[in-house]
């Protein structure tokens, strides 16, 4: 069979999969849109919210921004793992006690405010945009290498199939349909990762491969790097550019942001219990650490393959992907010294560099590097599919449900019926989706990159601070919350879009604090302000207190429904 | 002494329970990624033994951290167990 044949078939018969699941779990009520009506498995639930978590970006780019930044990579591998702690720990167990479907509705009944609630819509809202802006992109991008489509086309195919299946089933049509999607995503990782191990080191895991010696001199693989980057330009892999100072803050900002993002947050209201919370969310930190720790084993595997077979070779002897590759604009190779071989070369040193490649080269390239066979390659396209689609998915869900809930019934139109409520949720994902659709296919230039920051840094300026004091303080008053909110979004978002749209330059940062990081010092600026404000503003009424106080206990934490 | 001042103490001394635990398992979670992976990465680098071939500072940061937080996870799942069983305050279901 060709390769264009296996593509097809994995990924037709992946989206038959997701297509049926769908329509066996749709919803029929608001409490199943909403929380898969609390009754998905712990086991299920963290499958489901790994899928959800790992976005078409960290799944096809993450190997290779390792494997170009080494050492300084490791802030988004422990920020993006680490927070999982924070959540579990800090936010989960005590939000599924209070029993709502949504992180505004917290915020507007912990905080008896309907500012709160507005708020925490918006922030909802504009995080989860952000974000599945860059999904649908990636989306498009993948239909039109694999179907050669053109890419708005390949955005409006993936938008139909996610409202089919987001906007109709709800909650409990996509967590089912994310754990088929978790599967195919983890074997579509590991598997080329492993025959990439084997070939390279000898050892079957990759894991262990990274951290051993390479098949052919006996050297280790570390060294190995190492050495090809000194003596071609670039810093050393084990070593690191970024201070120490900027390394904790961006570190400290990915892990408070993800422990506030709420399309990871309410993924926990779907599971039975305080207990089934938490085992839950030990779960798919398990199921993120299968794919977190073989991402550097693929990048600096890849890396080296590539700079083996690349690097000195004259252009007519190219392996014969690579114009596969430059054909799709992926990687691209430039004369400058007329000697018709390549030369590849880092910053560092003085001769030009004639290959460029993006971060997504390294997932991408690696099982034709490594000379996998096709139905390989087609299980890849179909686990990049999944992982865009899965998180696009999540995302959607939240942006619906804020519109519908938060903003339609509990502030302008408190009248609205159940199925009122449902039909207005599909109508905002509808909404939702063509505008992500778009910005899809009219990215306003390198805006969906930059505003990765703008979501990590609200979730940590907004979210994590609020629903952290919401939870442990009962004297947390809605003046602080709101007052706090405030303080910190503003100085957040002022930071972030001085230095990445009106020009700022690195000697303004302060503390030599890059915008990255920046969320973890608004977090502060959100503690400090709610503090201050609530020290001289009356206490919150004696229910709210009682109600923090039953939300510490986590027994009765609401009905559940069979599925 | 009445039952509702009962019940609060009960739970209140519940709550300083939990909260000790949440502090040991947020120490241990600082250590391994901000400790060791970041603040005194050149030092364990230079001094600590080797994990494989890959200096032990470096190693924690890329694969020691996460292999860590799964970890104090299942730790937390442990001891949350044992301490709302402790309490009375444990629930039937979530196996799996």
């Amino acid at each position: 069979m060709s390769q264009g044949a296996w593509n097809a078939v994995f990924i037709i018969a992946s989206f038959a999969a997701y297509i049926v699941i769908a329509i066996r779990s749709r919803a029929g009520s608001t409490k199943e849109y909403y929380t898969a009506g609390s009754g998905v498995s712990p086991l299920a639930n963290g499958m489901a919210t790994a899928a959800d978590w790992m976005s078409a970006a960290t799944f096809i780019s993450m190997a290779g921004g390792i494997a170009v930044a080494g050492y300084d990579a490791s802030r988004f591998l422990m920020g993006w793992t680490g927070g999982f702690v924070l959540l579990t720990t800090l936010m989960v167990p005590y939000l599924r006690k209070f029993n709502k479907s949504t992180v505004p509705d917290f915020l507007g009944d912990r905080f008896y405010s309907k500012g709160a609630r507005l708020v925490g819509v918006i922030c909802a809202i504009f995080i989860c945009m952000t974000y599945i802006m860059g999904q649908m992109r990636g989306v498009g991008v993948v239909f039109s290498n694999l179907f050669e489509l053109s890419v708005p086309m390949g955005v409006i195919i993936g938008a139909a199939i996610v409202f089919f299946y987001a906007g109709l089933g709800g909650m409990k049509g996509i967590t089912y349909t994310q754990v088929a999607q978790y599967c195919v995503m983890a074997f579509a990782y590991t598997i080329p990762a492993i025959f990439a191990a084997l070939a390279l080191t000898g050892n079957i895991v990759p894991q262990l491969g990274l951290i051993g010696n390479a098949v052919e001199d006996g050297v280790p693989i570390l060294e190995k790097i190492n050495n090809i980057n000194t003596e071609l330009g670039f810093s050393e892999y084990t070593k690191g550019n970024l201070t120490k100072m900027n390394m904790f803050f961006i570190t400290a900002a990915l892990m408070v942001g993800t422990a506030g993002l709420p399309h990871v947050i309410v993924r926990f209201f779907t599971v039975k219990n305080v207990k089934s919370v938490r085992q839950s969310a030990c779960w798919t930190l398990a199921f993120i650490a299968v794919i977190y720790l073989t991402a550097p084993a693929v990048g600096v595997f890849a890396r080296i393959n590539l700079i083996d077979s690349l690097h000195n070779t004259p252009y007519t002897a190219v392996p014969e992907w690579f114009s596969k590759f430059e054909k799709t604009g992926q990687m691209t190779f430039e004369d400058k010294n007329g000697d018709g071989i390549i030369q590849y070369f880092g910053p560092e040193k003085d001769q030009p560099n004639e290959l460029t490649f993006g971060t997504d080269i390294m997932v991408m390239a690696s099982p034709y590097m490594a000379d996998l066979s096709p139905w390989i390659i087609g299980l890849l396209m179909a686990g990049c599919i999944a992982a865009a689609l899965s998180t696009a998915a999540g995302l959607l869900l939240v942006i619906s449900t804020s519109i519908s809930h938060d903003l339609m019934k509990k502030i302008i139109n408190p009248g609205l019926s159940d199925k009122q409520e449902v039909t207005s949720a599909r109508l905002a994902s509808l909404g939702a989706l063509i505008v992500a659709a778009y910005f899809g296919i009219n990215p306003p230039s390198s805006f969906v990159a930059k505003t990765v920051a703008f979501a990590f840094g609200l979730a940590a300026s907004s979210f994590f601070p609020t629903l952290l004091m919401g939870i442990f303080s009962k004297r947390m008053n809605k003046w602080g919350a709101i007052c706090g909110m405030m303080a910190g979004i503003t100085f957040t978002l002022a930071y972030i879009v001085y230095f990445q749209f009106c020009g700022g330059t690195p000697e303004q940062y302060l503390f030599g604090i890059t915008p990255e990081g920046i969320g973890f010092i608004g977090m502060i600026i959100n503690f400090v302000v709610a503090a201050i404000v609530c020290a001289v503003t009356p206490k919150p009424p004696v229910e709210i207190q009682a109600m923090v106080e039953n939300i510490h206990i986590p027994r009765d934490a609401g009905e559940a429904s069979d599925h | 002494m009445s039952d509702s001042e009962q019940t609060t103490t009960h739970a209140a001394k519940y709550w300083w329970a939990k909260l000790r635990i949440l502090l040991g398992i947020l120490i241990v979670w600082f250590l391994v990624s901000f400790g060791c992976g970041i603040l005194f990465r050149e030092w364990l680098d230079a001094n600590m033994i080797k994990i494989g071939n890959a200096p032990f500072g470096f190693w924690m940061a890329q694969q020691g951290s996460i292999v860590c937080f799964v970890l104090l996870l299942i730790v937390y799942n442990f001891m949350m167990n044992r301490l709302d069983a402790k309490f009375g305050y444990d629930e039937k279901g979530g196996d799996v």
